[in-house]
């Protein structure tokens, strides 16, 4: 067992929960949800991982589990990251009424 | 990993993993200000490609390369597919359901860790590969069931009323007794097989257990507790690797989520062992039993259509308090169309967003952002309630909770302590609501009954839509 191996990583953890508490606080509440949904999106970086186990000579979870975590963790990132730009495309400050005008009639087409 | 970590692809590799992290990092950055929060995104997408470009160097594609290529195409198209149909009401469930399918797969991938690093003669494995895969199954199993179960609350599937029994508080203390203690078998390798995957089923059945007696209200807070899970889950799989992408990752998310469950809970005045353990339940369960009606016995004032467009026409100041009724009755266009015709008559209209109101963190804001109100005109309860007292019509859709007085004024009320929108410091209070059933506490709100409220029962959509026709005739 590598101790000093996990010291590292439990460094770059620490360091890492503390970056992010910081970059957090600062958003505000008006973009909690498209934050939420953000890191909703950041954690499907676990499909980094899926492909680490699943795509190998021999699989340990089987060829239809692995193809279950790659599903999985894909519909994590790409639902997450959809889902945040479509909250985040409607975030507008106030318009002119010919912006106003314009965004309702594209919003009419829809 | 067995791979030799000074080889230069490797190195490589490893580059483009610290590319990525500082991209989520930026990302997140980038969301402090709705001008630059869809740069963030495209930022974090971009470390997203990087990093999975890089992974794809370090797998065996000539094997794998159907199980890759049918996995993401499937889950790429129902994502997608998913993400872009949804409607805006809906999203809580949908971000809940993509939180759901990130701990799954996070369990899975630890587990299958486990599996590669285990001794297949003596059944030990390595401590550290042993401790950090048994704790990403743990918790990952719990973030799958627990979002699953969120999901179903959440899409009406079944009911969004907490699920309470006799006895729920000592069945989730066995079962995460029972996840510790093959936690613990797993690092003295004690029946390692046995003891890792009876932590996995436990954590499950335990993710199931614990959001069943979560109510409606308290949505916000399990959705962000979920997905600080999740974020750890992630950031675990990292340690269970070796994969500094994983850890730092999910330690970004895992700190998010934390954050923001600490915010919900404050904004409730609750602890969110509080809002776990259900002793809002068990008031609510009382409650219900002394009977739903109003112990005071007021009675309350209802108004016509046309009575409230004048009050509201001929008001200075309008502020309009949504909740969960107004996405429920999907309003936020019509709640927009009445504020133009409001403002074309000289009335200044402000949105007063409680941090819980709806069910997650910031819901309000999206769904009136979808209605293209300019987030400028959405208030946070700090910075509106000393607005009221000068207000002349506080419009309430379908709020509840947020704006009982109670909370303020009444010690006995199992809600007290929780900061509220101070409506009823108005001039004249406007209550859209479906019926005078209470709110999703099960408490009366003697809002309701004062002097100066106004009742406008119906569904909110159709009453705005009559109070948008009342208005333009005046």
């Amino acid at each position: 067992m590598n101790v000093l191996h996990l010291l590292t990583e439990l460094t770059v953890f620490v360091l890492a929960v503390f970056v992010g508490l910081e970059v957090i606080s600062k958003v505000p509440a008006t973009l909690h949800t498209p934050l939420m949904s953000a890191t909703n999106a950041i954690h499907g970086i676990v499909l980094v991982g899926a492909l680490l186990i699943a795509v190998v000579a021999e699989p340990k979870l089987g060829p239809a589990l692995s193809v279950l975590v790659v599903f999985l963790a894909s519909l994590n990132v790409f639902g997450g990251y959809v889902v945040t730009q479509r909250m985040l495309a409607m975030f507008k400050p106030r318009q002119t009424p010919a912006q106003a005008a314009a965004a309702a009639a594209s919003g009419a087409q829809k | 990993m067995d791979i030799v970590a000074d080889a230069p692809g490797q190195l490589a590799i490893d580059f483009a993993y610290l590319v990525t992290g500082i991209c989520f990092i930026m990302g997140l950055r980038y969301m402090n200000t709705p001008k630059t929060a869809r740069l963030g995104n495209a930022v974090s997408i971009a470390g997203m490609v990087v990093a999975l470009v890089a992974t794809g160097f370090n797998l065996d594609w000539s094997a794998g390369w159907w199980i890759a290529l049918v996995g993401l195409g499937a889950g790429a198209a129902v994502g997608i597919y998913a993400a872009r149909s949804v409607k805006m009401t809906a999203m809580p469930q949908m971000v809940a359901i993509f939180n759901g399918a990130g701990g799954g797969a996070a369990a899975m991938v630890a587990s299958a860790e486990f599996l590669s690093k285990l001794d297949p003669d003596a059944g030990t494995i390595p401590l550290d590969v042993g401790v950090t895969s048994v704790l990403t199954a743990v918790i990952g199993a719990i973030s799958f069931t627990g979002s699953i179960i969120a999901f179903l609350k959440l899409q009406e599937l079944m009911t969004g009323r907490p699920i309470v029994y006799p006895g729920q508080q000592i069945v989730n203390a066995l079962l995460a007794l029972a996840a510790v203690a093959g936690i613990v078998l797993v690092a003295l390798n004690v029946q390692t097989v046995p003891a890792f995957f009876a932590a996995l089923v436990a954590a499950a059945i335990l993710g199931v257990l614990f959001v069943l007696p979560i109510g409606g209200a308290d949505m916000p807070v399990i959705i962000s507790l979920l997905n600080s899970f999740t974020g750890l889950a992630a950031a675990l799989t990292g340690f269970a690797l070796g994969n500094n992408v994983l850890i730092i990752s999910g330690a970004l998310v895992g700190a998010s989520g934390t954050l923001l469950t600490l915010m919900m809970g404050k904004a409730m005045n609750r602890s969110v062992a509080n809002v776990l353990f259900g002793a809002f339940g068990a008031v609510k369960a009382t409650d219900a039993a002394a009977g739903p009606t109003g112990s005071t016995g007021g009675t309350v004032r209802e108004s016509s259509v046309d009575d409230v467009a004048t009050m509201l026409a001929y008001a200075r100041q309008v502020i309009v308090v949504p909740g969960y009724g107004m996405a429920v009755a999907q309003a936020q266009h019509s709640v927009r169309e009445l504020a133009d015709q409001l403002e074309k008559k000289g009335v200044e209209v402000k949105y007063a967003i409680h941090p819980v109101a709806g069910r997650m963190p910031g819901h309000m804001n999206v769904l009136l952002a979808e209605a293209n109100v300019p987030y400028p005109a959405l208030y946070d309860m700090e910075d509106i309630n000393p607005e009221f007292p000068r207000t002349d019509v506080a419009l309430i859709i379908g709020a509840n909770d947020v704006t009982n007085p109670d909370a303020r004024n009444s010690p006995s009320s199992p809600i007290y302590g929780m900061p509220i929108l101070d409506v009823d410091k108005a001039q004249q209070v406007v209550v859209l609501k479906r019926s005078m059933k209470p709110g999703f506490a099960g408490i009366d709100n003697p809002l309701y009954e004062l002097q100066n409220t106004s009742m406008l029962f119906g569904d909110a959509k159709a009453s705005i839509d009559k109070l948008v026709g009342a208005v333009k005739t005046l």
